[in-house]
């Protein structure tokens, strides 16, 4: 089932008369095609969550519309709907059994719908086995791992067969290690069932690992829109860029003159058909070349050895961030006793954006990959 | 803990506590005990120093005592009467307060206004409010006016006076006002306890609900009461000790009379025959005794089967 929103906005009122009011999306504009793993991303109060409240119908959208398919379903109530919603703390009723828990949607239907319950025990068994659950069903949720609860969370959502699937960070209440497990049993469950689904998370990693498509936000407005690889490889403005990554980006002060990059005193790169300006710089930690004969100087902090690669610390006064992280091959050998290190830096890793709008700006090859389909603010 | 130089100042801060509670809750529980199995116990002769022959006679005279029987009868009947009414009317209310925004507080503080107020001004309005004292009543004239408001408002539609309170009135009519001064009196300690719980419940779970298409009906009995079942186990058992324990309500509407003029203790309790027993000229402290543990002896059995129903039914 395509989900398609069209300029969706909500607009909470102030919390007092004199209080401004919120605008928590703003014209969210956006087709999600059938069958995909869709992730919103974005920092808390970016306006993620009320997207996806507006999806499932929990919160009506102040302007704008919803389409399932080619139904309109911005009016219609949640149960009207047909989505599943898996609730961040999974809010599966403590007194009940999983099975019970999971025969309590199918027990709702009503009329031509209700099932035999021999047919909605099976169905109940069938997404157990899906969701790998199936011999937990006479166990109360108290009685289950915290990893345990999130596939009867998805299982009770699923059970009805939900035209969406809606993920509301899904894996935050989880450990490190089982978080990895379930985001590739998300991705499995999603591709089994080919059900369209829309998460939301706040944890890029967790969002470029498991989706087919991701929504940057911020403050309630669309950043950008594509493949995570995209998304990673070319963003649209600094925010992106920043957001998207681990270690982060790093951002320097620079400036543009004669088609050339500076950074400081470095002549770092060349940026042909670039009006003279002053431009926040920003280098992906893969994008340095240990080079001697670099261009880039920096103050050497120290030198992280992480087996396959080896992370230099260092400083530079242009640089925002207190330190900068550049991460190459571990066959360097590095002077670990030098004050200074230099770098060569790779072209494709390296974008600058305008220092007032923060918008990308396009230079030499880049512009040819740059395909998407951003949306300026 | 406290470790064991420290140990006699936490027995020093202790000692008012236990000290009062030896003396004014342990002793009398023991002495009662002792008393009622005490044969023609009175309070002198056991300061004269008499000794007084072992046994269950106390008991045998309670239980022959007619007085005794309509007591029982009268706790039993308002407690089980006004115990599950008032629960589920507190329910409801609860409920419905805890889902308006508008006017909560100002309905949550007027709910609770009978807890803070004297039950025995409750009930002397409550007699009031039942009465039917009017000039032509009980003569010839078969003109009646009622001075209370309840027979005003039943009169507007239609419906003859009832004697509820007064010289002459049925044994069930006096019940009926008993049981709606109780249940009214009840509500508010289990509407506040009911609706700290109702607000205690994550709201996911009723989106949760939403979501999956629940009716109002079917959220309500398969979501909140399961939920809410630790505090309605605890209004359940409180509401059947404190009925058991009915006494000054009656006080209230009847007076220490027990009933209405004419026919006195008609509405005696089991509270009430312990006291009279003891407050009256020549006091009987073995029948009191042996009523007040014949009364421990019902409230913790019917409290055990209140605890073994909810161990199989409360969720906590």
């Amino acid at each position: 089932m395509k989900v398609v929103l069209k300029e969706l906005t909500k607009i909470f009122p102030g919390r007092t008369k004199k209080a401004p009011e919120v605008v928590a999306v703003n014209k969210f504009d956006f087709e999600i095609p059938d069958g995909k793993l869709v992730g919103l991303l974005g920092p808390s109060g970016c306006g993620k969550s009320t997207t996806l409240y507006m999806i499932c119908g929990l919160q009506k959208p102040s302007s704008g519309k919803i389409f399932f398919g080619d139904d309109d379903v911005t009016e219609l109530s949640p149960e009207n709907r047909g989505v599943g919603l898996v609730f961040q703390n999974y809010a599966l009723y403590p007194h009940m059994t999983v099975k019970q828990n999971i025969l309590f949607p199918l027990q709702n239907f009503k009329g031509a719908d209700r099932l035999s319950k021999s047919e909605m025990l099976e169905r109940a068994y069938n997404v157990a086995k899906l969701v790998q659950i199936d011999d937990l069903m006479d166990r109360k949720p108290s009685e289950l791992s915290g990893g345990q609860q999130q596939r009867v969370a998805i299982a009770r959502a699923l059970v009805k067969m939900p035209r969406v699937l809606l993920l509301d960070e899904p894996l935050s209440n989880l450990d490190a290690r089982l978080r990895l497990q379930t985001r590739e049993e998300i991705k499995r469950i999603q591709r089994e069932t080919g059900i369209t689904t829309v998460f939301v998370t706040h944890d890029q990693e967790e969002a470029m690992s498991i989706s087919d498509i991701i929504v940057v936000m911020k403050l309630g407005v669309v950043q950008q829109i594509d493949k995570p690889q995209t998304v990673y490889e070319d963003p649209v403005n600094l925010f992106v860029a920043k957001f998207l990554g681990t270690p982060p980006i790093n951002v320097f002060e620079g400036y543009v003159s004669g088609g050339k990059l500076f950074i400081g005193e470095d002549r770092v790169l060349d940026v042909d058909g670039v009006e003279d300006q002053d431009v926040f710089v920003g280098i992906r930690p893969e994008g340095f070349i240990y080079d001697e004969k670099g261009p880039f100087h920096c103050a050497l902090r120290n030198v992280e050895v992480m087996g396959r690669d080896v992370s230099i610390v260092s400083t530079n006064g242009a640089s925002l961030n207190p330190i900068i992280r550049s991460i190459v091959d571990a066959d360097n050998k590095i002077d670990v006793s030098a004050e200074k290190v230099s770098f060569t830096l790779k072209p494709h890793k390296v974008f600058i954006f305008n220092k007032e709008t923060e918008e990308r700006i396009r230079f030499g090859k880049s512009e040819q990959n740059s395909q998407t389909s951003s949306k300026e603010d | 803990m406290v470790d064991g130089k420290k140990q006699w100042k936490a027995w020093l801060y202790l000692s008012p506590v236990i000290l009062l509670t030896l003396v004014f809750t342990v002793w009398p529980i023991i002495n009662t005990v002792r008393i009622a199995f005490l044969d023609d116990y009175t309070l002198m002769d056991d300061v004269g120093g008499m000794t007084f022959s072992v046994g269950v006679y106390n008991f045998e005279k309670v239980i022959n005592y007619p007085e005794f029987l309509t007591c029982l009868k009268n706790t039993l009947l308002l407690t089980v009467i006004t115990v599950p009414i008032s629960t589920f009317l507190a329910l409801l209310i609860a409920v419905c307060l805890n889902s308006i925004k508008a006017l909560n507080r100002l309905l949550q503080t007027i709910y609770f206004l009978p807890y803070v107020t004297n039950t025995i001004a409750i009930g002397i309005v409550f007699s009031t409010m039942f009465s039917m004292v009017g000039t032509g009543f009980g003569g010839a004239n078969p003109y009646i006016s009622t001075a209370g408001i309840i027979n005003n408002i039943i009169g507007v539609f239609g419906i003859e006076p009832v004697n509820w309170v007064n010289t002459g009135s049925t044994y069930w009519a006096n019940m009926f006002v008993m049981c709606v001064y109780i249940i009214w009196n009840a509500l508010p300690f289990k509407i506040l306890i009911l609706l700290g719980g109702l607000q205690s419940v994550n709201k996911q779970y009723y989106d949760a609900a939403k979501v999956d298409g629940t009716s109002r009906v079917r959220t309500f009995f398969r979501i909140t009461v399961p939920m809410l079942s630790p505090m309605l186990a605890y209004v359940v058992i409180t509401g059947f000790i404190g009925g058991f324990k009915e006494y000054s309500s009656i006080v209230g509407v009847f007076g220490e009379e027990m009933g209405p003029a004419g026919n006195e203790g008609a509405l005696n309790t089991m509270v009430g025959f312990i006291n009279r027993n003891l407050m009256s000229g020549s006091p009987r402290e073995g029948i009191a005794s042996a009523g007040a543990i014949l009364l421990f002896i019902i409230i913790f059995a019917v409290t055990m089967l209140n605890m073994y129903v909810s161990k199989k039914r409360v969720h906590y």
